[in-house]
């Protein structure tokens, strides 16, 4: 059997470090979720108002957000606003906060696109049954766009744990980041380490985005 | 004579340029089952939309007693409740099942208690052979039963006046049946209605006064059997052609006639 390198992990504390810098990029990950939930359903009922102008600056945000790699935006919020500004956000907020602008707008437009493919005739019959705006917003046309949410919002979720990856580049010690410090700390005693290590962090990769993929083919079934 | 229940007074309504509807007058009195057929785009649609105020009139009214039904009234919701409409796609909620779909008015917008409205709602369900579906979803039924389901779901806050546009046009000819009938049901019920229809077996049977609507007004209204076995106008004498069909394999006499004259 080649040697895969996997022995490093059992080095003194180097698989804890390792989920450790996983709890990182989860912390990172689910709190911008936490936020962009709600702010994108939000947002995303603001983009179906006819108003010229909402309609105008909630499209800008959304194309500025998807047009620039996230890469860049990081290095916006991180080494931009503390010179421009004299703000100095730490590594780890300045993500949440880059992670929660992207998540508001892509689940904005999510929540848009459900919102406008639930039939007209579906909003007429609630009226003909003299259901007030209200009532047929609340009890037919949310419950009907939550369900074609969910699958593509979980999505949207495993995309964003997966891109914390890049959160490393401004200094944050998440899972890569503490691999690649093993890695490094061990080129001598173990040189095929960067294998075992890396496959070690697919798998960790795996195993947070796994269950919630089934979640999302469950609840798929379940209201089908 | 009984009261009018329904009154249509110089609906005008136009799509742009296209006047759809040009001023046309209509009175629905309580008990009375009234059809309305002509020819496709004439309006029939439009007009029961019109009535219920789902789509914005130019001018005319449209009242339930006194009370005036149009997209301005602030006590709308109120007065839709009183008028019932099922369409010719049914439109069941996809998400509840079929005793929510059916509760789901009386208890939100009537404020009723939740084991009331069930419990009417399933004999309602009784009564058109579906209460042993409640628990299931729309998509589990068929098209006919989907459509006694709408019915249902309009009967139970008690409508003083039911419109039915076409209900049986997008079902299966073996399903057309068993929707008619729960309307024969309703009509035998005594209660006030305004049927679209296409089939015109069904509009003779069950209508007290058929309505003849095209170029936007009503051309000619009479009992049934007068207005399908004697058609006063042209135009309703040309739509009703429309629905018998000549023998096309029949020997015709002249193509008999000896070949050599
Ligand atoms: N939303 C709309 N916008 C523009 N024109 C419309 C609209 N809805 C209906 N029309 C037009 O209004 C006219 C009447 O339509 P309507 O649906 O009321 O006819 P109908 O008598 O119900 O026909 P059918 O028997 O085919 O159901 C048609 O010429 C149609 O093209
Ligand atoms: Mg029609």
């Amino acid at each position: 059997m080649p040697d895969l390198g996997l022995e490093v992990l059992l080095k003194g504390r180097n698989l804890a470090r390792l989920l450790g810098g996983l709890w990182v990029a989860l912390r990172i990950s689910l709190l911008s979720v936490a936020i962009s939930i709600p702010a994108g359903i939000l947002l995303g009922v603001v983009m179906t108002w006819k108003n010229p102008v909402t309609q105008a600056l909630s499209r800008l945000y959304l194309e500025i957000i998807r047009i620039m790699p996230q890469l860049v935006l990081l290095f916006l919020v991180f080494f931009g606003t503390t010179r421009v500004f004299g703000w100095d956000l730490s590594g780890e907020l300045s993500s949440v906060i880059v992670f929660t602008l992207w998540g508001t707008a892509e689940m904005g437009d999510l929540v848009r696109g459900a919102l406008v493919s639930i039939p007209p005739h579906q909003y007429e019959s609630a009226a003909a049954l003299g259901l007030t705006e209200r009532q047929t917003f609340f009890c037919v046309v949310l419950p009907q766009t939550v369900r074609r949410l969910i699958p593509l919002s979980i999505n949207l979720i495993t995309r964003m744990i997966k891109t914390t990856s890049l959160v490393l580049m401004i200094g944050v010690v998440e899972v890569l980041k503490v691999a690649q410090q093993i890695i490094e700390a061990n080129r001598m005693s173990s040189p095929n380490a960067a294998f075992g290590v890396y496959l070690t962090v697919f798998m960790l990769y795996f195993l947070a985005c796994w269950p919630i993929s089934l979640l999302a083919r469950r609840l798929e079934e379940l209201w089908r | 004579m009984t009261k009018p229940l329904l009154t249509v007074e110089g609906l005008v309504k136009r799509y742009g340029e296209h006047t759809v509807l040009n001023g046309l007058d209509l009175t629905v009195r309580e008990g009375e089952v009234v059809v309305i057929v002509g020819p496709s785009g004439c309006g029939k649609s439009t007009l029961l939309r019109c009535i219920n105020a789902l789509e914005p009139i130019q001018s005319g009214a449209v009242r339930l007693e006194v009370a005036p039904i149009s997209r301005e009234s602030r006590d709308l919701p109120a007065l839709r409740q009183k008028v019932g409409m099922v369409f010719q796609s049914y439109e069941l909620f996809p998400h509840l099942t079929v005793l929510d779909n059916v509760t789901l008015a009386p208890r939100k917008a009537q404020k009723r208690p939740r084991a009331e409205a069930e419990r009417e709602a399933l004999a309602l369900l009784e009564r058109v052979g579906l209460a042993d579906r409640a628990r299931d979803y729309p998509r589990q039924l068929s098209g006919g039963q989907k459509q006694r389901v709408a019915i249902v779901r309009a009967l139970v806050m008690h409508p003083q006046v039911l419109l039915f546009d076409e209900v049986t046009a997008a079902l299966d000819p073996e399903m057309v049946r068993e929707v008619l009938d729960v309307l024969l049901d309703l009509a035998r019920q005594g209660r006030t209605m305004l049927i679209v229809t296409i089939e015109m077996n069904f509009a003779r049977a069950v209508a007290d006064r058929v309505i003849f609507l095209d170029g936007g007004t009503i051309v000619e209204e009479a009992p049934p059997e007068e207005f399908f076995d004697h058609p006063k106008t042209p135009r309703a004498q040309k739509f009703l052609n429309t629905f018998t069909f000549d023998a096309v394999k029949r020997p015709h006499p002249s193509s008999l006639a000896d070949p050599t004259t």
